[in-house]
């Protein structure tokens, strides 16, 4: 592959690329992200095989794609040219789609998408869960190859660098950034180009400056970031070379990603991609004839939460552990080894080139608020949001912002599982909180959520049904940052500890009525104290089940009920009359405490369960009740 | 680990103290675990304390300080598949294999770990055995999982 020397020797090259690819060449393309899990890299050998069997292998690419989003129906395959979009494909059905589809061009009905109604949808446009959607970061997932640096170009990739390099001073990108309203996408909704503009004021001696991408995505729920990474690395890089021109030129930029370990397929694919774009010669010296000299390593999150905290962070990099510090000289000054250090997370980082490319009234036309003069007047764009949990459409959704939760888990969700109601949605990871349905109506932002005790955080968004204990769901988050603070304060590292002891005698039935007010009173203590946003959030799930949901805290408490039939203490199985006497539940109770003849009922020795529920689990005909 | 296979790692990471997860995270990956004498090997050879290198083997969740089983079970709790009762299949390995969280058994057959999220959250409740993904778990497909797992080894 020759080096790109100009912007003009790229324009060459896109529409040399553009010029050969035929628009009519079948592709089948397979997500490989999420819907590995469900076994689509045996699917992507299969149609391979197959292709080669029947001589085509030459004549129909198969491309092994990002997240598609829609990952409750997967494996997902789509077809090009047309986007026949295939849901829950298995190795089986491949030689079908090869015969009838691929060789004949026939639609398949059994994998096709059908509404309840039976109508049929073709394209993935047309199904509901897409068509509510406005995708600007994840369109180009199901067609774009990851691998493949040739697809990114060909679909218009690094022509807004080309912009950049081309004709514009790099106050020009800090202001165009600045105006276009983006605000960080890792939670905090910083402005972005506020941040930019700070760290390339800063003095640097010798013009070194850091930028450093965070894609450390440790929200338990969330995989935004991932789906950006595995779908789309190029877009990313090139937010971040950007970025680097905008921050550090001319000087001595240098980029960092720092990527989660539990990530193999991001840290491989990016690793590709950072090698066919310095081969391009889009990284390195003299970027594009433009003078700019950009690299970008990857360094490997080791599991710790604590290290998506950009001090945290940084101090892993230099080969640390993840502590954090305090911010009183900010880390846009003084960040990576003392120098001037930008921090951006993945999804802002893959904005930027929507922004150069399509401009501030584009980008600005979407979303909430007026940032004209002030960049925290509103959240403009879109967000990618992890919709996951008790909904009937698992998947990663992208919306502008301002968008309603109602929206959000009905429309493009299509609600709740199994026909069950609706109880609380969390938002905001661990430092986020949980919302009820009389907040259903409102418009997903960053200044909304925080408003009512949430917060936007990285875009999980976790729908929870009413079998879900809400102190319990407390209860997890607390034992969560119990586990992953550093240790460093002492508010922190004791008063969760504590915390969690509390909200564990709740659960166990041994609460007492004053446990109330000293959760309140902790809590206070615990975000007031401690140093990072680890700890200065870390009771808002608490605090927001605490306000929306104190009924079920008083119940387990006074009345040593859990509601939600969770909270092993306060629950107990019995075997109602559906049961068929199958002996099932019997063989497999732990306990042995089920007693039962072949065809008669069976019933359960309460003295001697465990409330492991592998009862009911096990059996087929509904007949265990959780009390 | 043997002191050609060490320097070799220590190579390509420039013998430099920054890349000290990544030494520990390549170690791990041949050794299944962190040996103590190689965690010592490490701090001598890039001329820092063995406190340094214990701290940050002790910090990432990713580190284990005892050699891990034959097989490795994950079981995701992230907030998905919580909500969808991942806590009772901790609780099912833990009491069919007598193993806490975090532990190996004592024939080394199976080490037990959690995750904070894999990002496969529509398949929850997941378990990863040996790096295959297992969605929608319960009681009984955990069981005909671990089951046959105990199978192969017996023929094996």
């Amino acid at each position: 592959m020759a080096r790109i020397d100009s912007v003009s020797e790229l324009e060459k090259y896109r529409a040399q690329l553009v010029a050969h690819r035929d628009p009519e060449r079948k592709a089948i393309s397979v997500c490989t992200s999420g819907c590995i899990a469900y076994g689509a890299d045996k699917l992507v050998d299969a149609f391979r095989q197959g292709l080669k069997a029947r001589g085509l292998d030459d004549k129909v690419d198969v491309k092994t794609t990002g997240c598609h989003g829609f990952c409750e129906r997967g494996p997902l395959v789509v077809i090009h040219p047309g986007n026949l979009f295939y849901q829950r494909v298995q190795p089986g059905d491949v030689d079908e789609i090869l015969d009838e589809t691929i060789e004949k061009g026939e639609n398949i009905d059994r994998l096709m998408f059908h509404l309840d109604d039976g109508t049929v949808m073709a394209c993935e446009d047309d199904v509901p869960f897409y068509k509510n959607q406005k995708r600007l970061l994840l369109k180009d997932n199901s067609s774009l190859d990851p691998y493949s640096i040739d697809d990114y170009i060909a679909l218009g990739g690094y022509g807004a660098l080309g912009k950049v390099l081309a004709g514009m001073k790099p106050d020009e990108v800090v202001t165009t950034v600045k105006d276009s309203g983006l605000r960080g996408r890792g939670g905090g909704g910083f402005p972005t180009g506020v941040k930019w503009e700070s760290c390339r004021n800063a003095p640097s001696d010798d013009g070194v400056r850091y930028i450093i991408c965070n894609a450390d995505e440790g929200d338990p729920g969330a995989f935004m970031d991932r789906a950006l990474l595995e779908g789309n690395p190029h877009a990313v890089i090139e937010g971040m070379i950007i970025g680097a021109f905008a921050i550090g030129h001319p000087g001595k930029p240098q980029g960092y990603v720092y990527v989660r370990n539990e990530y193999p397929i991001a840290v491989e694919r990016l690793g590709v991609a950072l090698e066919q774009a310095r081969e391009k010669g889009l990284l390195g010296d003299d970027i594009l004839g433009s003078g700019l000299s950009f690299d970008i390593r990857i360094n490997k999150g080791g599991g710790a939460f604590v290290c998506g905290e950009s001090t945290a962070l940084m101090a892993s990099i230099e080969g640390d552990v993840g502590e954090p510090r305090a911010k009183h000289i900010h880390t846009v000054e003084a960040g990576l080894w003392d120098k001037p250090t930008n921090l951006n997370n993945v999804e802002s980082w893959a904005n930027v080139p929507l922004i150069l490319d399509r401009g501030v009234e584009w980008f600005t036309a979407i979303g909430t608020g007026d940032v004209r003069g002030n960049p925290w007047g509103g959240s403009k764009g879109t967000k990618i949001f992890a919709l996951v949990g008790k909904v009937n459409n698992t998947g990663l959704v992208e919306v502008p912002m301002g968008t309603t939760l109602r929206e959000i888990i009905y429309d493009i969700g299509g609600g709740i599982k199994d026909g069950k109601e609706f109880k609380a949605v969390q938002t905001g990871g661990p430092s986020g909180g949980c919302l009820p349905a009389d907040k259903l109506d409102l418009p997903v932002d960053f200044d909304e959520l925080t408003k009512v005790g949430s917060m936007m955080g990285s875009g999980g968004m976790i729908v929870m049904d009413e079998d879900t204990c809400m102190v319990d769901v407390a209860r997890y988050f607390l034992h969560f940052l119990a586990d992953e603070s550093c240790g460093k304060c002492i508010t922190c590292r004791e008063g969760l500890v504590q915390l969690c002891s509390i909200v564990d005698r709740i659960c166990e039935g041994n609460g007492k009525p004053e446990d109330l007010e000293l959760l309140d009173e902790l809590s206070e203590t615990v975000s007031e104290a401690s140093l990072c946003a680890l700890g200065q959030t870390a009771p808002n799930p608490l605090r927001s089940t605490m306000k929306y949901f104190r009924e079920e805290y008083e119940e387990h408490i006074n009345e040593k009920k859990c509601r939600g039939g969770v909270c092993k203490s306060l629950i107990t199985y019995s075997i109602n009359d559906k049961c068929t006497g199958c002996l099932i539940c019997k063989k497999k109770c732990p306990q042995q405490c089920i007693s039962g003849e072949k065809d008669k009922l069976h019933v359960i020795d309460q003295s001697n369960c465990i409330k492991c529920g592998v009862c009911m689990d096990v059996c087929k005909y509904d007949a265990v009740d959780v009390n | 680990m043997d002191d050609t296979k060490l320097n070799t790692i220590l190579d390509k990471h420039h013998r430099d103290p920054a890349e000290l997860l990544a030494i520990l995270m390549d170690i791990q990956a041949v050794e299944n675990y962190l040996p103590k004498d190689d965690m010592k090997q490490v701090a001598k050879e890039l001329k820092i304390p063995f406190s340094k290198v214990y701290s940050m083997a002790t910090f990432f969740a990713t580190f284990s300080l005892e050699p891990r089983g034959k097989h490795i079970c994950t079981v995701c709790m992230g907030t998905a598949c919580h909500v969808r009762g991942a806590a009772r299949l901790v609780d099912q390995v833990q009491r069919d294999f007598e193993v806490e969280a975090g532990g190996t058994t004592d024939d080394m057959f199976l080490t037990l770990e959690t995750v904070n999220c894999v990002g496969a959250c529509a398949l929850g409740p997941l378990m990863i055995v040996d790096g295959e993904y297992h969605g929608n778990m319960d009681a009984g497909k955990l069981d005909r999982v671990l089951r046959k797992l105990k199978k192969q080894d017996a023929k094996e």
